[in-house]
């Protein structure tokens, strides 16, 4: 390195000026670490005909539909949707510090419990005089999800999926397979599969989230939706005797189950969906982009995770709800009234569709007429829950199903043996996190 | 060469000293004199600077993370800062099913890498020190995956391990149902499968070091062990690798920190699934991302930064007390 000839007979003054010039980089490179931490806010401050947003859609598909409708609010208010999109898992990572800095005036979030926990925090502005206006285009279901734990409304929902379990019409045509609706039903046909040399259900848990969606859906099938609200509130105890009913339950069906799935993602997973080596995969209805292929997405359809008590049936739905929240001092109030009223709309809906078919409205006035069979089914299966859950880590505290719940899983589904250990550690490491704050 | 100079300085004082007979004062002036206004801002720029940086980035980040490791905080206002004493550690030492695995796991990640990579890169340093044809090749192939980042080198070999997909399985036909090999999920397999690709990226490592070690040792020492007889492997074992000890210890210093920091690749691999747990990626599931646990986190960090300290005092006390010495 030293080799540079130039660099040792450069005369003096000239040498100094480099050190200092060093100096100098050093010094705004400290300046910029508060700068960098600082940012997020897109700094158009009280200009009335911009409303700045902060989008957690990173892909493709749902970046282009988001363009659509605020292109289309535009030309209707002449109001300019400045976004400021971030990769949806870092967004969702960052969200705690983003709220706290200079956030967009609104924000992409999702329903539920982190929904309540930031309006609970103060770090959300609640939105009722949005919601005189669009109330009338929403089911209760909706609205429930909506409202934060004092009453007050601080979410727009804009589209939602349900959880299911996915599978090929040829597959089941081919071999002669019913749909099942009850538990031995169910455990029947994944037996018989194996014995088809199928792969009776596709798994993949390699990041850890799919195996909370099973859970999920095994647990509010045998226990009932209230056990479920309780034991994800933290008040029900994870070594219950319910508890481990359900976990009894998904034991079950276990050995049925894609083997090697904790190296698996969910989409190679899907994949074996698509090739037709599995025969049916519990997961929402976004494994649909995975099928890429027109004829194969044709052959894909769903049925409601079977019914284990029949007290219970299939009245419950897990419906992860996305929508939109207004972060706690938006720059520009009345634009944003104005955006969100209008992302209430069926319209703002609609467009959003056209663009992203795996989803469907949560407007109950939203126009089903242009729907695929796959989006007119999750519709009618959402519009006719009892009750709706939106997803372990949307349900409960994050920290908790990101730091117990998923590694806990994960072990279940490979040693099932050792559940009521795992319970039992369950249960005192929730009682420490629910106990903090 | 530092120690020369400061050997001969108090010796150049000593005859100047009575030659002249009041020169003190106007050494002094001169000292001051030769020190222009530039020079001192210069100079308070080049100390003060860094001293500002490091005391901001280190020693306060790092006073800030022990104090927190006795509170709890989900990162939101600091009103919510809560003071818990000892919780934390108890909660970590006799509640968490990840801590303890994780310990074990930077242990081994340590002794595997002395174990394995670092003789391999000796080796291979030894050998290419012979000016065998196409060194420069050999040497640019082997030091490619330490200059590829890490989660690169993650991903690589997560596309290696994939159990359906993966080179391996489909090779040795194992991404059949009832036949998998899950390198990345068994926690029987994943550590060393994980541990496969960090000795690769660190014989790399390794041979660089020795390379340049062995670039120092002086050529007469061979010549001397030749003449006198000595074979190949007795040259290397007496002569060569003994006058290899300050390289040794940078090498036992950067294998450790590589153990202690060993993160990137586990989390694009896997993200730390049982049986790769290790306590960055702990610390970085409380703290970074939702969960925000912020005091739990930084109890985690705490002990690594004691285990770092239990290693690298008695280095510098080591390194001290030669310094001394001379």
């Amino acid at each position: 390195m030293s080799r540079t000839p130039s660099g040792l007979s450069v005369p003096d003054p000239s040498r100094r000026s480099l050190l200092r010039g060093i100096g100098g980089a050093a010094v705004v490179a400290g300046a910029g670490i508060p700068l960098l931490t600082a940012c997020g806010g897109s700094g158009t401050a009280a200009d009335p005909k911009t409303v700045s947003l902060g989008s957690n859609a990173s892909d493709a598909v749902p970046k282009k539909a988001f363009a659509d409708i605020y292109a289309a609010f535009k030309s209707r208010s002449g109001i300019t949707v400045d976004v400021n999109t971030k990769d949806h898992n870092t967004f969702q990572e960052q969200i705690n510090s983003y709220l706290q800095g200079t956030p967009d005036d609104v924000f992409n979030w999702f329903a539920g419990y982190r929904m309540q926990f930031f309006a609970a925090k103060n770090l959300a502005t609640p939105i009722d005089d949005v919601w005189q206006k669009i109330g009338g285009d929403f089911p209760d279901a909706m609205k429930a999800l909506s409202k934060g734990e004092d009453g007050k409304y601080y979410f727009v929902p804009l589209y939602t999926y349900p959880w299911a379990v996915f599978y090929r019409k040829s597959v089941f045509a081919q071999f002669g397979y019913q749909v099942p609706t009850t538990w031995e039903q169910f455990v029947a046909l994944c037996k018989q599969m194996k014995k088809d040399n199928l792969v009776p259900i596709a798994f993949g848990d390699k990041d850890a989230w799919p195996a909370l969606g099973t859970f999920d859906q095994i647990n509010f099938r045998t226990n009932g939706y209230d056990f479920h609200v309780e034991l994800m509130a933290g008040k029900a105890s994870w070594t219950d005797a319910k508890v481990r009913t359900a976990f009894d339950h998904w034991a079950e069906i276990l050995p049925y189950h894609q083997d090697g799935s904790i190296g698996r993602t969910w989409q190679d997973a899907a994949q074996t969906l698509v090739s037709k080596k599995a025969g049916m995969y519990l997961l929402g209805t976004f494994v649909a982009q995975q099928f890429t292929d027109k004829a194969d997405l044709d052959d894909l359809d769903f049925f409601a995770f079977p019914s284990i008590d029949p007290a219970y049936g299939q009245d419950t739905v897990e419906a992860p709800t996305d929508g939109f929240m207004v972060s706690k001092s938006p720059k520009n109030h009345a634009g944003v009234v104005e955006l969100l009223e209008y992302l209430g709309t069926p319209e703002a809906e609609s467009i959003y569709l056209k663009a992203d078919p795996s989803v469907v409205a949560a407007s109950s006035k939203a126009d089903t007429s242009s729907y695929s069979a796959l989006q007119k089914k999750a519709y009618d299966m959402i519009g006719g829950a009892k009750h709706l859950t939106q997803f372990m880590d949307r349900d409960s505290r994050p920290d908790f199903t990101s730091t117990v719940m998923q590694p806990a899983l994960q072990k279940f589904v490979r040693d099932p043996k050792g559940i009521d250990s795992l319970l039992s550690s369950i249960e005192r490491q929730k009682k420490t996190i629910f106990a903090s704050a | 060469m530092s120690t020369q100079t400061t050997a001969q300085s108090p010796e150049a004082a000593d005859t100047s000293a009575p030659g002249i007979t009041s020169p003190r004062k106007r050494v002094a002036r001169g000292h001051g004199r030769l020190l222009t206004r530039r020079d001192r801002v210069t100079l308070a720029l080049m100390a003060g600077v860094p001293t500002v940086l490091h005391v901001v980035l280190v020693w306060l980040t790092a006073l800030a993370s022990i104090a927190l490791a006795f509170t709890t905080w989900d990162g939101i206002g600091f009103d919510s800062i809560k003071w818990v004493g000892l919780e934390n550690f108890k909660e970590l030492f006799s509640n968490n099913p990840q801590f303890w695995p994780a310990v074990e796991h930077n242990v081994i990640w340590f002794v595997v890498l002395i174990l394995v990579p670092t003789p391999l890169g000796l080796f291979l340093a030894v050998q290419l020190d012979k000016r065998i044809r196409f060194s420069r090749v050999y040497q640019t192939a082997f030091f490619l995956p330490v200059v590829v980042s890490l989660a690169v080198t993650g991903f690589v070999w997560q596309l290696v391990y994939n159990p359906d997909t993966g080179l391996i399985n489909s090779i040795i036909g194992a991404n059949r149902p009832g036949h998998y090999i899950d390198w990345i999920g068994d926690p029987d397999l994943n550590l060393w499968a994980i541990l496969v690709a960090a000795s690769w990226r660190h014989t790399g490592y390794m041979m660089i070091l020795y390379l340049a070690g062995l670039k120092g040792v002086d050529p007469s020492l061979r010549e001397a062990s030749a003449l006198d007889g000595a074979n190949e492997w007795q040259t290397f074992r007496n002569v060569v690798f003994p006058t290899l000890r300050p390289t040794n210890t940078v090498v036992l210093v950067v294998t450790v920190i590589e153990a202690l920091r060993a993160f990137d690749l586990v989390f694009v691999f896997n993200k730390g699934a049982q049986g790769t747990e290790l306590l960055s990626i702990l610390v970085t599931n409380n703290i970074i991302g939702e969960s925000s646990r912020i005091g739990y986190g930084s109890a985690i960090a705490v002990v690594l930064l004691v285990i770092s300290l239990v290693v690298i005092i008695p280095y510098l006390v080591a390194t001290f007390r030669k310094e001394r010495r001379t």
